[in-house]
């Protein structure tokens, strides 16, 4: 891969501790995400991963650490106020709108450009239409970009598994966010689907230049597609760098092998 | 035959405004579940309040005057009330206020939890609505009056002879123009797809960027705004009492058929229970003894329920195994 010109620093973690009751979901994890790169988070499973993105989206909130986005500190924040700052996600169960169809469903993922106030999208009128056909031509944009075409009206409920899947990105990437989190985007799917979703990630990557920060098991994925990876196992981070450097981490190793813990 | 007796037309008729009517109760429950997914126990007890905000503000009515007379304040009345269009618009500032309250109070502490709690949280909203309405604006029967025609059409009886109140021909148009643009709100703007991703995934849509609060306090407030217009249209009819916050009840058989997070069933539903109703009435009631206007609407309901629980238009319940 070519070498990418490496940017500033768009989102860090300090010293995250992340407790449910007696429970230490993530302690002391520090990590950096630079801009314009893909960083996979990687690790066994209930290593921490989801919480950590949960913590970089706002839904959690750590006892102690900091998040810094776009170099500011971020006090404390409502969930949906992180998704104006610029950050979108995909969730590992897939959270889409059932009950919508594809093309409503990525419509709202440009909730945040709809500026126009209530009164004025009643009556539909200048401001209001104008923005209604801007969003949805940058909505159209996702669905040629996502080949999805065939499925704009069909009720999401309905469609199969991947499909599902290519929605939920669709939808995160209609807000146009400087920072996209998947969350095990690959979970589920053959080897054609995983190849086509690795190549979306990378046409959003480079065309676009969005931040990626990804959640993934599949370590063939992980070696292809991420600048630089972190590893987690039971809270901690014990591993930081380049692909290469990672597989030949000792303790990575150990944490994937199943060394027995002190 | 009977579809040659012209006194089915008027029944029919009589039945399609009667429906309507109650369609207009059930249109603020479906909103609420469509977008909380809360049956709102307290639906037709808001109407009731209302009705009583708008009767209070056109007479002039001092709130909570019993209250105020334990302390020497013995006044009920300002002396002047406000004009109708003032009161109306006063009614709905209210309704809004209390929506906001209620978002506060009873569903930012509830937020996670069970649909089952949420309800019971709403069958106590109910009490103290109507304990409160009953400290404001006192709980004898009003009358309300805001200048909507009464009386039989008189075009249309002297054209067919038939016995149609103007009053219940106004609801009928209020009833759908409200229909009709909830509809379009709900179907093509921003908001209206932000109220539908609410209640899908809470998750999903504080992702999106989509304030749950927000959301609520519009839906209730726009829950507030039928209740307020079903409240007046029952009120113009029979009067402001506290057996109005009744109707709710006689909405759920409207709900059961038309499916609870439909709108336009909502307004099918009403028809086909009030011109059920009407109809059964009249022609099989007097071989069974008459009276059966007060359990046809709930029979029609359990037939539903045992063959068509999603009524006719509610959203088919699939579990993917």
């Amino acid at each position: 891969m070519e070498e990418k010109k490496k940017n500033n620093t768009i989102m860090e973690v300090k010293d995250i501790t992340l407790r449910f009751g007696g429970v230490t979901a993530i302690e002391g994890v520090s990590f950096d995400i630079l801009e314009g790169e893909v960083r996979a988070i990687i690790g066994p499973n209930g290593a921490g991963k989801s919480s950590m993105l949960n913590v970089i989206n706002g839904f959690y909130h750590p006892q102690e650490g900091e998040v810094w986005f776009n170099g500011q500190k971020r006090g404390a924040m409502k969930p949906y106020q992180i998704a104006y700052q610029g950050i979108a996600r995909t969730f590992q169960n897939i959270a889409l709108f059932k009950g919508m169809s594809t093309l409503d469903n990525i419509m709202t993922g440009r909730f945040t450009h709809m500026k126009s106030g209530m009164i004025s999208q009643v009556f539909w009128k200048g401001k209001a239409e104008k923005e209604e056909y801007e969003n949805r031509e940058a909505v159209e944009k996702v669905i040629d970009f996502l080949e999805i075409q065939t499925i704009r009206k069909t009720e999401v409920g309905k469609l199969p598994y991947g499909l599902q899947k290519r929605v939920e990105l669709g939808r995160a990437l209609a807000a146009e966010p400087k920072l996209l989190l998947l969350d095990e985007p690959m979970a589920g799917m053959n080897v054609e689907e995983k190849e086509d979703m690795s190549r979306f990630i990378l046409d959003v990557n480079e065309e676009f230049g969005t931040t990626v920060a990804l959640i993934e098991h599949d370590m063939g994925v992980v070696m292809d597609i991420a600048d630089r990876v972190v590893v987690m196992d039971y809270g901690k981070n014990i591993g930081d760098g380049t692909p290469k450097e990672i597989v030949s981490n000792q303790k990575v190793i150990d944490a994937y092998l199943g060394v027995s813990h002190d | 035959m009977f579809f040659l007796d012209p006194f089915f037309y008027e029944i029919l008729i009589s039945g399609l405004l009667a429906g309507v009517m109650y369609a207009l109760v059930a249109l603020g429950f479906v909103l609420i579940f469509k977008a909380s997914g809360i049956f709102n126990f307290a639906q037709g007890v808001l109407a009731l309040f209302a009705a009583l905000t708008l009767v209070g503000f056109q007479t002039g009515q001092i709130p909570f005057a019993h209250l105020l007379s334990l302390f020497g304040l013995h006044a009920t009345h300002w002396g002047a009330g406000f004009p109708t269009i003032v009161a109306l618009l006063f009614s709905l500032g209210v309704m809004v206020l209390l929506a906001w309250l209620i978002v506060q109070i009873v569903l930012k502490p509830l937020v996670n939890q069970e649909g089952i709690i949420l309800f019971m949280a709403t069958i106590g909203l109910a009490y103290v609505l109507e304990g409160v309405g009953d400290l404001m604006w006192g709980a004898n029967v009003k009358e309300l009056n805001i200048g909507l025609p009464e009386g039989p059409s008189e075009i249309i009886l002297d054209a067919t002879d038939m016995f149609i109140d103007k009053l219940e021909i106004s609801a009928a148009i209020v009833a759908i123009v409200l229909v009709v643009s909830l509809t379009l709100f709900s179907q093509y703007t921003k908001m209206g797809r932000a109220l539908r991703a609410v209640a899908d995934d809470h998750q999903a849509a504080l992702s999106v960027g989509i304030s749950l609060e927000t959301i609520w306090w519009i839906v209730w407030s726009v829950s507030g705004l039928v209740a307020l217009v079903a409240g007046v249209m029952w009120g113009a009819k029979s009067g402001v009492q506290f057996s109005l916050s009744l109707i709710a009840l006689k909405a759920l058989p409207v709900l059961m058929l038309g499916g609870f997070t439909s709108i336009p069933g909502a307004i099918v539903g009403g028809l086909i229970i009030g011109v059920g109703e009407k109809l059964f009435e009249f022609y099989i009631g007097p071989l069974i003894g008459g009276a059966t206007e007060n359990w046809f609407a709930y029979m029609l309901a359990l037939l539903f329920l045992l063959f068509r629980p999603q009524g006719l238009f509610g959203e088919k319940i699939i579990e993917r195994v």
